[in-house]
């Protein structure tokens, strides 16, 4: 991401003012920031949901724009906040091969995705549920899967963390840690980034404030002060 | 949370929740093995030949009504599932009741009222054939999981737009009966207690909020099938459900022999 500049229409401030970040292959990368600060205005620009006023995104070398929004898609995989809204259909089974159904995958090659995603996860066992009946923690799990069934390069999760209880965050913590794929977390889970996450970025002023490994960003009070973090109660800074 | 498992539409004490996952009850049956695209073409094939049968025609509709329950006892519902559920018919049952009292034309007196020959015929055919029809259609309910429905559908070629809007349906229909209930239950822990009409105010706001968060949810729903590559037209998965040509004959069959009982009957005059 390059010089990213985006609005809201009608808002006054940017809400992103020329900012940039570049994330390698396999990379686990925590975005950390306030309320308001753009977190997920910068998710949604990943994968072309909201187009920047200026800037460029490029995922695996390729250029978002209008003609290779498709490409980037696949490249892409979103998990939204609440999971209610990414899982849409009537079964488990049929939201996790509704992704790669889009891309043309057809029969038992799709069988194979769905089976492969779902293992992953460690939500085999669900398939056949309907999404309204799950646990948040499988929610969450089965969520994860609709998107890796569409074998992305980079998976961007917006609030992973948020209703989940303290195991379902430990299980979740350890599916994404054994995920091949680049992670983009966006999250004010101070504990749960340094978990997952050996790299950090502050969001702030609608540019990056601070790019370092986790542990760092972390143990710098001052700097968290500054962008409105801090770690839960009772915590000490890590060293 | 619903008072009585059994029953997939109970509404639970101030939960308003629905179960629509409990719809499905009937023990391990003959009917309840079928695959749900056969089932739902018996069940249009009979109700329509239910439908179409002369209201003179009382033997034939008496030998649907024996077929129906026939049916109930094969796929093993319950009685009470059956009659709880036939509730939802009261209101049709209950203007039917009317048209005797309302019918114009030759009169026929029983007691102290005069009621409509026309209008007693009217009657008899709104609830033999209503109360047929949906008695069937609570057999395919209760044995055949909602999900299982949608896709026989699908596996039926119904065009892919109503098929999704269905399955929409069916995803969020619990989900904004589920707020519903959390928005009563706030009202409610806030000393809400409305018994009269001019009460109704809070409810109504409460509605209006609740189509707004429902608007807002499709938005969002609809960004994360975007996100998913959905371009307009739902996917095709390419899964058919393996349908072998005897389940759709045993299915068809009460579609058959309603058929015939209407023929011989109407044949028969």
């Amino acid at each position: 991401m390059r010089d990213l500049r985006f609005r809201y229409p009608g808002a006054a401030e940017p809400v992103l003012d020329g900012l940039s970040l570049v994330v390698a292959a396999g990379e686990r990368v925590a975005v950390l920031g306030a309320n308001g600060s753009g977190k997920t205005t910068l998710v949604l620009q990943v994968n072309g949901l909201l187009e920047p006023e200026a800037g460029e995104v490029e995922v695996s070398g390729v250029r978002l724009d209008r003609a290779a929004m498709r490409d980037v898609r696949r490249q892409v995989g979103m998990v939204f906040q609440d999971a209610d809204d990414q899982l849409f259909m009537p079964t488990v089974l049929d939201d996790v091969a509704f992704g790669p159904a889009n891309l043309g995958v057809r029969g038992d090659a799709l069988g194979e995705r769905v089976t492969d995603a779902l293992g992953a996860v460690g939500a085999s066992h669900l398939r056949h549920r309907t999404p309204h009946h799950l646990s948040g923690g499988e929610k969450r799990r089965v969520a994860l899967a609709t998107v890796l069934a569409m074998r992305p390069a980079l998976l961007v999760l917006d609030e992973p963390t948020s209703g989940l209880d303290p195991r379902g965050r430990r299980e979740f913590a350890e599916v994404l840690q054994h995920l091949p794929a680049a992670q983009l977390i966006v999250t004010h889970d101070l504990p749960f980034a340094l978990a997952t996450c050996p790299r950090s970025v502050i969001i702030g002023g609608g540019r990056v404030a601070a790019d370092g490994p986790t542990r760092e960003v972390l143990a710098d009070v001052a700097l968290l002060a500054r962008h409105d973090l801090e770690l839960p109660f009772g915590y000490p800074p890590p060293r | 949370m619903a008072a009585n498992p059994s029953d997939g539409l109970t509404v639970g004490a101030g939960h308003g929740r629905l179960h629509l996952d409990q719809l499905a009850v009937g023990a391990p049956s003959a009917v309840r093995r079928l695959p749900a695209a056969p089932k739902l073409a018996g069940l249009f094939a009979f109700v329509t030949v239910v439908a179409v049968t002369p209201r003179w025609a009382v033997g034939a509709l008496v030998a649907d009504a024996a077929l129906v329950v026939a049916l109930v006892v094969i796929a093993r519902v319950p009685a009470l599932v059956v009659l709880r559920r036939l509730v939802a018919l009261a209101p049709f049952l209950a203007f039917a009741l009317t048209l005797p009292l309302i019918g114009t034309g030759e009169q026929v007196d029983v007691g102290p009222v005069a009621l409509s020959v026309d209008g007693l015929w009217a009657m008899w055919n709104l609830v033999a054939k209503a109360t047929i029809g949906a008695t069937a259609a609570i057999v395919l309910t209760a044995t055949t999981p909602v999900p299982d429905i949608v896709r026989g559908l699908e596996d039926l070629r119904f065009p892919r737009v109503i098929v999704a809007i269905v399955a929409f349906m069916v995803r969020y229909l619990e989900l904004v009966a589920d707020q519903l209930g959390r928005t009563r239950l706030a009202m409610t822990a806030r000393a809400h207690d409305p018994r009269w009409l001019w009460q109704i105010r809070p409810i109504a706001s409460s509605v209006g909020s609740l189509f707004v968060r429902t608007y807002e949810r499709g938005e969002r729903v609809h960004l994360a099938m975007a996100a998913r590559g959905f371009e307009a037209t739902m996917p095709v998965t390419g899964w058919v459900t393996p349908i072998r040509r005897s389940d759709v004959v045993v299915a068809l069959l009460p579609a058959v022999a309603a058929s015939t009982f209407a023929i011989t009957i109407v044949i028969g005059t």
